[in-house]
């Protein structure tokens, strides 16, 4: 087991006093290991953004401890924050960058205020937009960018400091469904080459189930759920997991203990994909949908379902390696308790 | 009107027009660097230190207030009045180019203040957070993020300032500090020569068209939003 490179113990976050006090974080603890990839998702409100904004100290904690890299970062005095910041750093669901500076400008801005040497600087953010992918625009203008474009140009500034961390607060939330997987995929593939440990806060499934190797569930500022994402989508303990791993309108209590169930992820492919007509025709096997929460947009299908899967194991068995050969469809077979 | 076509009429007042000209251009020019001077850190201050400021202070930011609201709200005449010891005392003299500066400063900062206060709270809080988390210090976001970001605004606010002095300067020149008001008060009205006087309108006309162009245009130029 690697080292830990966040330790968060016994957070709390309240905003305002008296009686309009929001208890935003409650008793937080967590531990993000050195070079993994550890997702945190939750309903709106649920607390997200405050944690991650607790983590480079955006947001001072209310009460408990911080650390990133063995420091305790609500100890530090102001200059040795800045210092700190440099190593864990972070993207933005609206990008932020700064819109009257080109990109390769932008790359630099970090390093401008580290005091990297200018020409060391412009040519270490030549670098890095070419490891995104966009050395042909260093030279433009983030409003002549794309929304994924942007991203690029943002994940490129934040490595600029060779950060241990990469908080990646709603990242893809703004992207549709292609461009999202091809930013997942950016930052899967930074986290393999550079090592750099990624925090993905998200309320999408999909986003952790494509990347992530741990997540932790929040909800109602405290952590419900913790642990490796496998488990924890197919043995969703908590009501609040289970909330985010069973789509909506499936309702628990309406189908017997024991029901063979599969959950399937719709990660950008066609929408007029007849996944269900198919696995009837092609395979023979008839399922029904517990549940759904699909969208689609700009003609990519995005989302969850959940299917109740025949209860002759051979059919069941058909089925989901049947659904598993479809392209940007994901599924995982989860026993559907009420 | 007729008059200022001929050559005796220029003969006799081109001098004078020349150098009211001038001495506005003057007036304008030197009271606005000036009063960019201590307005434009007023201007910052007042949005560093607002409640959701990078250093949020309430003390600083209600006086400050305070003083520009107060600066603001006496009309520059009165306010030109009222400074005279003020003038005298600094300058040496209430009247002439000099003696117009000082009100001309003191009552344009405040404007200045505000118009500053404007333009950086349209830049994005979100890219401030995002210079914040890279570890940028205060005054590196003030430099780097806050005012290169506002400047096509900022370059906008500076037309309208630039014009407001235009328009104090002539008022400040019918209480003896010259240039163009002083012109067409003393040979407009009081020598009822009224040629002198709509040509020094017919020239603040044209300046203000030219200001407010020139600084429009470079506004777009610099603002990279729009390419
Ligand atoms: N600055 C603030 N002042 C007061 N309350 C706040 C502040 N920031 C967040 N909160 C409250 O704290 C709670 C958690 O907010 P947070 O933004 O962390 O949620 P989130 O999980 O990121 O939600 P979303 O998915 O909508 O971004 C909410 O109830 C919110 O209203
Ligand atoms: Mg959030």
């Amino acid at each position: 087991m690697s080292e830990s490179i966040i330790q968060i113990q016994h957070l709390t976050k309240n905003f305002g006093g008296g009686p309009g006090e929001v208890h935003a974080l409650a008793d937080i603890n967590l531990d993000i290991r050195q070079g993994e990839i550890f997702g945190i998702i939750g309903l709106s409100g649920a607390g997200k953004s405050t944690l991650v904004r607790c983590m480079n100290l955006l947001e001072r904690p209310t009460s408990g401890t911080v650390l990133v890299d063995g420091k305790d970062m609500t100890a530090l005095s102001e200059g040795e924050l800045r210092l700190q910041r440099r190593k864990i750093t972070m993207i933005f669901q609206s990008f932020n960058l700064l819109m009257q500076r080109t990109c390769l400008k932008n790359v630099c801005f970090p390093m401008e205020i580290a005091g990297v040497p200018k020409a060391q600087a412009r040519k270490r953010a030549g670098e890095l937009l070419e490891l995104v992918g966009l050395a042909d625009k260093a030279n433009a203008y983030p409003a002549q960018l794309s929304g994924g474009q942007k991203q690029r140009v943002a994940v490129a500034r934040a490595l600029a400091t060779d950060p241990k961390v990469l908080l990646c607060d709603e990242a893809t939330s703004a992207l549709d469904p292609t461009t999202t997987v091809s930013i997942l995929e950016l930052l899967k593939d930074l986290n393999a080459k550079l090592g750099v440990t990624v925090v993905v806060i998200t309320h999408q499934m999909s986003v952790i189930e494509a990347i992530c190797s741990r997540v932790a569930i929040l909800d109602g500022g405290s952590v419900a759920e913790l642990g490796p994402v496998q488990d924890i989508f197919s043995n969703p303990s908590t009501d609040a997991a289970r909330r985010l791993v069973y789509p909506g309108g499936a309702s628990v209590s309406q189908y017997p203990a024991g029901t063979r169930a599969a959950r399937v992820s719709f990660n950008g492919g066609t929408v007029n994909q007849p996944l269900i007509a198919s696995l009837a025709i092609d395979c023979g096997v008839k399922v029904s949908i517990l549940g759904a929460d699909t969208r689609s947009v700009g003609g990519k299908a995005t989302g969850t379902m959940l299917l109740s899967l025949p209860d002759d194991p051979n059919e069941a068995a058909r089925a989901l390696s049947y659904i598993r050969s479809q392209p940007y469809i994901t599924v995982e077979e989860v026993e559907y308790r009420g | 009107m007729a008059e200022i076509f001929t050559s005796a009429f220029w003969a006799e007042y081109g001098g004078i027009l020349a150098e009211g000209v001038w001495d506005t251009l003057m007036m304008t020019a030197v009271s606005t660097f000036l009063a960019y001077l201590i307005g434009l850190p007023m201007g910052v201050v007042m949005i560093l230190t607002q409640p959701h400021g990078i250093r949020p202070n309430r003390v600083v930011n209600a006086v400050l207030g305070w003083i520009i609201n107060i600066g603001r709200s006496l009309p520059f005449i009165i306010l030109m009045i009222a400074l005279f010891p003020f003038t005298k005392f600094v300058v040496g003299t209430k009247i002439g180019i000099k003696g117009a500066v000082v009100p001309l400063v003191v009552s344009a900062a405040p404007f200045i203040a505000r118009m500053v206060e404007t333009s950086l709270s349209e830049v994005d809080a979100g890219v401030v957070e995002a210079a914040q988390s890279m570890g940028a210090s205060n005054f590196q976001i003030v430099w780097k993020v806050y005012l290169p970001e506002a400047k096509p605004s900022l370059v906008l606010g500076g037309s309208v300032v630039l014009i407001a002095i235009v328009g104090y300067t002539a008022m400040a020149g019918t209480m003896g500090a010259g240039g163009l008001g002083d012109l067409a008060i003393r040979y407009g009205h009081q020598r009822n020569v009224p040629s002198v006087m709509w040509i020094t309108v017919i020239f603040l006309i044209i300046l203000v068209q030219v200001v407010q162009s020139v600084f429009s245009r470079l506004s777009v130029r610099i603002d990279k939003r729009l390419k």
